[in-house]
């Protein structure tokens, strides 16, 4: 239901599109020319002299969430047990939660609607493929300045949990490398996804799931309160690997469990990569 | 000075625009609105649903007391009828706006024609309001079905979240009809207007649970007393006669407030 | 309606003008974009503003179209002040911004019904002349394309198209054909000749002497905010220029010096930093004057005087720079 284009249609004009930009040599070049470094280059460049502002405001974000929820709601609810078994007063609950949720958030809308807008519109990929850029420099440099923005965030986040004392143990500090690895599987998975859309209105449906994602992940309250079928198709679904793992880190009650979340973001990330470069190579190689 | 034979034609056409071109405008708005009604009506369905099943099923599993004498479900229905208003009329009211002078400039060819600013914008936001009162009506619809409308009186709370989403409109078209150039400023409204405002307006937890020093986001936001208002309506809580007073004066002179500045940016521009 | 019509009919034995203008004055803060123009246009007549970018053709446009007030002087369209009629004033008009304005959102013929309302016009009437109009504007064919997908030429056309639907007295067009290729020019100023032919009153801006002179009965040249000249074309290019110009091109270091051994030579002389105009009734005899002078021109051209020779001669600047 979510994807009503099949795919065959929603690629065709794509090619079209992207073939007279690609120059005759084209064809012969490879998909990937180790010079990332360029695009990414660019992306800091166009953000310095464009939006930074922007990007700085980001922030706040979930900041407010935290402020809001965890204290406002929070002294009505007081403690609440996590699904690990720790009793936690609930601002620490959704702290980390908020974490994964901003990951996702940036990482989803950097690799759909940023490089949607990019490839469609500004035709700013046709235009660096004209250069020794290969399409996976490309896609590699957008995810890379997705994740520098979101290890940004996390960071400034991190910094004021601990001041609130919502890091609950040692193990908190994990969560920042937790972060770019979830934000990287949704990064991956986005783009993948972004290769096959062909209006903007398919980009509505990005938000459709992510919204359910948003409210349903064991982000404001424990997954028990469902039945067992719900509760089966919410841990199918990324974002609650993505709340749990870092809600692990934070709270220090860690369990085998972190190398099944830590297993499901390495497989969407190998998946969303192989489709991404599947999906280019079909677009603006052959 | 004699009245020329042009001069009459003129006036006795001219007649109907002065008269109903806010009304042509509407009929506009809701030509275009066919180009995207089925995302429309998806979003308006599928939104109220998610979000009680969110808040009203897992989030009260943490509130089992309830709030103030009422379930949690039935605390946060009227703030969530209001804040589906209040997201309308961000939508509607950021980026169409600036697009009316600037990637789409229809407000110029409007005015091109014997309607006034003053008329597009009335007309436009009539057209808001009706998109909004449809949105609302539907959410309170999923409402009604998840039983948590006590009071019979509840029905006026749409009309209370159209009053409170135009005022929160009108707030915003006041600033982007000024906007020459669009460089994140619309952004920043969301960002530090309409995320604060959902937040911290006794939403989803009375205002009274904020520090102190927090609650003044409140007492300033249209959102809050829309909402206390629509509590009133649903399930009756208790608020004095003058508070209930100061919350629609409150919503109603922002409305009034903003349709004139706004009417007032919109044809300064124009004649510019 | 009828009494009316007949009371026009013995008091405008003389026509009263469309558009009147005395002292007409536009300024934005410390800037004077109209700098008090005066001017007449009689009904059915085409006339034109030509004049470089930012010589406030523009503004007046605005001004005539009774959606910028002026800051001073007197103004009467339709016989009516626009600052108390704009919209009375603006339900006689059409207007052709110079830059297309057309609602992206709905499709061709939709932007026709929906402009027809602004006018107050019933659906039905709207209906039946949006039809005549896509096919007056060659478009009838894409009517249910949306504006996105029409190329530069089609848009322009949709928007005369749309301009016309509520069959106005006097139609403005501001820079009609600026930014189109020569082959939508042409089909565009066909369609404009067309109307000039039915009687609509034409007021229209252009930087293109051609185009000044295909479609304007009469027209003032503008600069600065200021009227320089006022006539036909033809008038004006008696009036302020010879019948033929004599260009010659000696190479760009050459072209100064060239200019000072052929003085006297012609009515007169125009020094370009590529070449040398040089005005005469007869340029072949002037070229023939400079050659047994031992000068010896690289290009040589002989051409009929144009507008753009009347606005050098009145402004000492190229039109189109």
């Amino acid at each position: 239901m979510t994807a009503p284009a099949p795919a065959a249609p929603a690629g065709a004009p794509l090619p079209e599109r992207g073939r007279p930009a690609v120059p005759p040599a084209g064809r012969s070049r490879g998909l990937y020319a180790g010079n990332t470094r360029a695009v990414v280059g660019r992306g800091l460049l166009a953000t310095k002299s464009n939006n930074w502002l922007i990007v700085v405001s980001g922030f706040f974000e979930p900041v407010f969430y935290l402020l809001s929820l965890g204290i406002g709601f929070g002294a009505i609810v007081g403690t609440v047990q996590t699904a690990t078994g720790a009793e936690v007063p609930y601002a620490a609950f959704i702290a980390p939660a908020l974490l994964a949720v901003s990951a996702m958030n940036g990482a989803v809308y950097d690799s759909t609607w940023n490089v949607f807008f990019k490839l469609h519109y500004a035709k700013l990929y046709q235009g660096m493929l004209t250069t020794t850029l290969g399409p996976l420099d490309v896609a590699l440099g957008e995810i890379l300045l997705a994740l520098l923005r979101g290890a940004l965030y996390a960071t400034g986040f991190m910094v004021i949990m601990q001041v609130l004392g919502l890091n609950l143990a040692w193990t908190a500090i994990l969560a920042l490398p937790a972060v770019l690895i979830i934000a990287f599987g949704f990064a991956s998975i986005g783009m993948a996804i972004t290769s096959y859309l062909k209006t903007f209105q398919q980009m509505d449906w990005v938000n459709f799931i992510m919204l359910p994602m948003f409210l349903f992940s064991a982000t404001f309250y424990p997954i028990s309160v469902y039945p067992q079928a719900i509760q089966w198709i919410i841990q199918a679904l990324p974002l609650w690997h993505g709340v749990e793992l870092i809600r692990s880190f934070t709270t220090g009650s860690l369990t085998e469990m972190v190398w099944v979340h830590l297993g499901y973001f390495g497989l969407m990330i190998a998946i969303g990569i192989a489709v991404t470069t599947r999906r280019l190579r079909k677009l603006f190689l052959n | 000075m004699t009245v020329t034979d042009d001069a009459r034609r003129a006036l006795t056409s001219g007649a109907a625009p002065r008269r109903f071109g806010a009304l042509y405008i509407l009929e506009h708005r809701i030509r275009a609105l066919r180009g995207y009604a089925w995302s429309a009506v998806m979003t308006s369905l599928g939104n109220p649903i998610v979000y009680l099943f969110a808040l009203g099923v897992g989030l009260a599993s943490l509130v089992p007391a309830g709030i103030g004498g009422v379930s949690y479900l039935e605390f946060v229905a009227p703030a969530l009828l209001c804040t589906a208003a209040m997201t309308v009329a961000a939508n509607e009211t950021t980026y169409p706006i600036v697009a009316g002078f600037k990637w789409n400039p229809i407000f110029h060819g409007m005015n091109a024609s014997p309607i006034t600013g003053r008329q597009i914008v009335h007309g436009t936001m009539l057209f808001i309001a009706l998109r909004m009162t449809f949105a609302v009506a539907v959410y309170y619809a999923v409402i009604l079905a998840f039983g948590a409308v006590p009071s019979a009186w509840g029905i006026l709370s749409v009309a209370i979240a159209v009053l409170t989403g135009m005022a929160i409109g009108l707030l915003i078209s006041s600033y982007s009809s000024t906007l020459k150039d669009e460089r994140g400023q619309l952004a920043m409204v969301m960002r530090f207007g309409f995320t604060p405002m959902f937040l911290f307006s006794g939403t989803f937890f009375p205002l009274s649970e904020l520090p102190i020093y927090l609650q003044p986001i409140g007492w300033i936001s249209p959102l809050w007393h829309g909402v206390e208002l629509g509590r009133l309506a649903t399930y009756g809580q208790p608020i004095a006669p003058w508070l209930i007073a100061v919350h629609i004066g409150y919503l109603v002179s922002i409305i009034v407030i903003g349709l004139w500045s706004t009417s007032r940016t919109v044809t300064r521009r124009l004649a510019g | 309606m009828v009494a009316h019509g007949k009371a026009g009919l013995c008091s405008t034995l003389v026509p009263a003008p469309v558009i009147s203008a005395q002292s007409l004055t536009k300024k934005y803060d410390d800037f004077t974009a109209v700098a008090g123009i005066d001017f007449e246009v009689a009904p059915g007549e085409s006339f034109g503003l030509l004049g470089p970018n930012g010589a406030g053709k523009s503004t007046t446009m605005r001004m005539i179209g009774a959606v910028s007030t002026r800051t001073d002087g007197e103004l009467t369209i339709l016989g009516l002040d626009p600052n108390t009629h704009g919209p009375d004033i603006r339900s006689q008009l059409g207007v052709v911004p110079q830059q297309d304005n057309l609602d992206l959102d709905l499709r061709v013929r939709d932007n026709l019904l929906v402009y027809g309302r602004y006018f107050g016009l019933p659906r039905k009437q709207i209906a039946e002349r949006a039809d005549e109009l896509l096919e007056f504007a060659q478009l009838a064919d894409r009517r249910g394309a949306k504006v996105d997908e029409l190329s530069g030429g089609m848009k322009r056309r949709l928007t005369i198209a749309r301009a016309l639907i509520n069959d106005p007295r006097i139609l403005l067009l501001d820079e009609p054909t600026t930014g189109l290729d020569p082959q939508a020019r042409h089909i565009l100023w066909d369609r404009l000749f067309r109307l000039k032919e039915r009687g609509t009153t034409l007021v229209l801006t252009t930087h293109y002497m051609d185009e000044a002179e295909q479609l304007c009965d009469r027209l003032v040249v503008v600069d600065k905010g200021q009227i320089m000249a006022e006539g036909s074309p033809a008038s004006l290019i008696r009036d302020y220029s010879s019948r033929e110009v004599l260009e010659v091109r000696f190479g760009s270091d050459k072209n100064a010096e060239a200019a000072e051994r052929v003085q006297g030579i012609g009515e007169r002389i125009e020094v370009l930093p590529d070449r040398l105009l040089i005005y005469s009734d007869n340029g072949e005899a002037e070229l023939v004057k400079i050659t047994e002078m031992g000068l010896h021109p690289i290009t040589s051209l002989v051409r009929r005087s144009s507008l753009e020779d009347v606005f050098l001669r009145l402004t000492g600047r190229s039109l189109v720079e």
